[in-house]
């Protein structure tokens, strides 16, 4: 089976003929990959020592104005925090958006590396790509590298000339259209609030507003997830940050403490 | 007869701490010496610390074969760098040179646990924080290493830094001046020695600013 190595190639040699001094790395980089009988036994004894960070909550929705996204901000390395403040709705280009669900480290860089062939073909064929091209490009890479060990599940949104698109990808090789997607250890939950308060024809806020009440409920019963509620929109014009807000505020804020009557109280006792 | 396993491994974690903390207009980076490998010290005076541009410096624990492995295949790059563009590498660019280089060996990663800190263009100070296999993010503060578990929660109490993602957008950076955030760092692996086997002997601080690069060093426990 041979790997879709295009993604890793430079677009033009650098200077002509490359010369002896700079041949090992200007060459078209591959993967390396251990000389071991066993790949399968040492990748998982690899990502166990190495725990590269992962766990999270992403959603996106079309709806009637166009796309929305949200997503946590939490970073896990085994069961300790690494970060709580990961940017997991990647900005592709001004109106493609990708979320981040899985290894953090494969889905920046499969991302990064969609940002180029975006560009590449916007220069190839001087008009945008689509949300069904791009999706499909990335579908196509991760199932070049299906059964290696790369963990990605991610949402490819945005506007094209079709309208809205939103495409759910992952590292198993899978591609879906949908109208409603959530991705990650704290999907259930997402799901639970999302799928409740949706329709179609809401209104911006309104969409908004599900979109940040899916993720804060997610935060709160999954210990992945967590740090900052991240909300984008994405519509005819391209993406548009709109909120982000601290989850555990965010919690105070939908369940405000209510001062209650004071039934018995202490006194403190004077002297010995 | 069941097949046999191999039971040599090619990874081995010669265990230390690495801390580095922004500043409005300064970087530090700091590291303690000691190398170990098991329950034996190897060496008490080995560097975790590399330059690798004018305004750039990275602080890596983990297993110190793959980390001088990378340090080399980086400094090799920014020369390369150095000859085509005729200046020397940004630290944000550095940063994502270092992301890639260490995702290109996703599948036989570096054992190397990484921060990168120097300043930007403008002058402020930067910190960027790795895991093994290359994500990484722009951060005010970040520790490394088998001390950063006690280390980062003394931190994120002492200099809270708002996080990126806020909209309205909040600076990362702390308001510490630098000769308080050298003291908070000295603290910091004071406290990590005692009780963190793999952390002690000395402390050596890199501290990056308009002036240049300047190094100091105190010493730690040593049991």
């Amino acid at each position: 089976m041979k790997l879709d190595t295009s993604g890793l190639e430079s677009a033009a040699p650098v200077w002509g003929a490359p010369s002896e001094l700079v041949d090992g790395f200007s060459a078209a980089p591959s993967f390396e990959v251990p000389n071991t009988t066993d790949f399968d036994g040492f990748q998982k004894e690899a990502i166990q020592m190495v725990k590269p960070a992962k766990g999270t909550t992403t959603l996106a929705f079309i709806f009637k104005e166009g796309v929305m996204v949200a997503a946590d901000s939490r970073a896990s390395m085994g069961g300790y925090i690494s970060s709580q403040s990961v940017k997991k709705i990647i900005e592709i280009n001004p109106y493609m958006l990708g979320t981040m669900a899985g290894g953090a480290a494969d889905c920046q860089f499969w991302h990064r590396n969609l940002g180029i062939k975006c560009r590449l073909h916007e220069l190839a064929n001087k008009r945008r790509i689509s949300v069904t091209g791009a999706s499909k490009l990335l579908a196509n890479i991760l199932y070049s590298y299906r059964g290696m060990g790369l963990s990605v599940g991610t949402m490819i949104a945005g506007w094209d000339e079709t309208g809205p698109g939103l495409y759910y990808v992952d590292s198993e090789g899978g591609r879906l259209k949908g109208m409603r997607f959530s991705v990650g250890s704290g999907s259930p939950y997402a799901y639970g609030v999302l799928d409740n308060g949706y329709r179609y024809d809401m209104s911006v806020e309104e969409a908004a507003e599900l979109a940040r009440r899916s993720i804060y409920h997610a935060t709160f019963r999954d210990g992945a997830s967590g740090g900052v509620a991240s909300v984008y929109y994405v519509g005819p014009n391209g993406w548009k940050k709109l909120t982000g807000d601290d989850v555990g505020e965010l919690h105070y804020k939908y369940y405000p403490v209510m001062p209650s009557t004071v039934e018995q109280e202490m006194v403190e006792v004077a002297g010995a | 007869m069941p097949k046999q396993q191999a039971n040599w491994s090619p990874y081995d974690n010669n265990g230390g701490s690495c801390v580095a903390i922004a500043g409005a207009d300064y970087c530090v980076i700091a590291a303690d010496t000691r190398m170990s490998t098991g329950y034996n010290i190897l060496t008490r005076d080995y560097s975790k610390i590399c330059k690798l541009a004018d305004k750039c410096v990275m602080a890596s624990s983990g297993f110190q074969a793959d980390v001088k492995a990378l340090q080399k295949h980086l400094a090799a790059r920014h020369l390369i760098y150095q000859h085509q563009h005729n200046k020397q590498m940004s630290c944000p660019a550095m940063a994502q040179l270092l992301s890639n280089t260490l995702y290109y060996k996703r599948f036989f990663p570096y054992y190397s646990f990484n921060v990168l800190g120097g300043l930007d263009n403008e002058g402020k100070g930067c910190v960027f924080t790795y895991d093994a296999v290359g994500s990484y993010e722009k951060v005010g503060y970040s520790s490394q290493g088998s001390g950063s578990t006690l280390i980062m929660p003394f931190l994120d109490n002492q200099l809270k830094s708002p996080s990126p993602l806020l909209l309205p957008v909040q600076d990362a950076v702390t308001p510490l001046a630098e000769a308080e955030a050298v003291d908070l760092v000295k603290t910091v692996f004071a406290s990590a020695s005692e009780r963190d086997i793999y952390t002690g002997d000395k402390l050596e601080i890199v501290v990056i600013n308009a002036d240049g690069i300047r190094r100091e060093y105190m010493d730690l426990r040593k049991d």
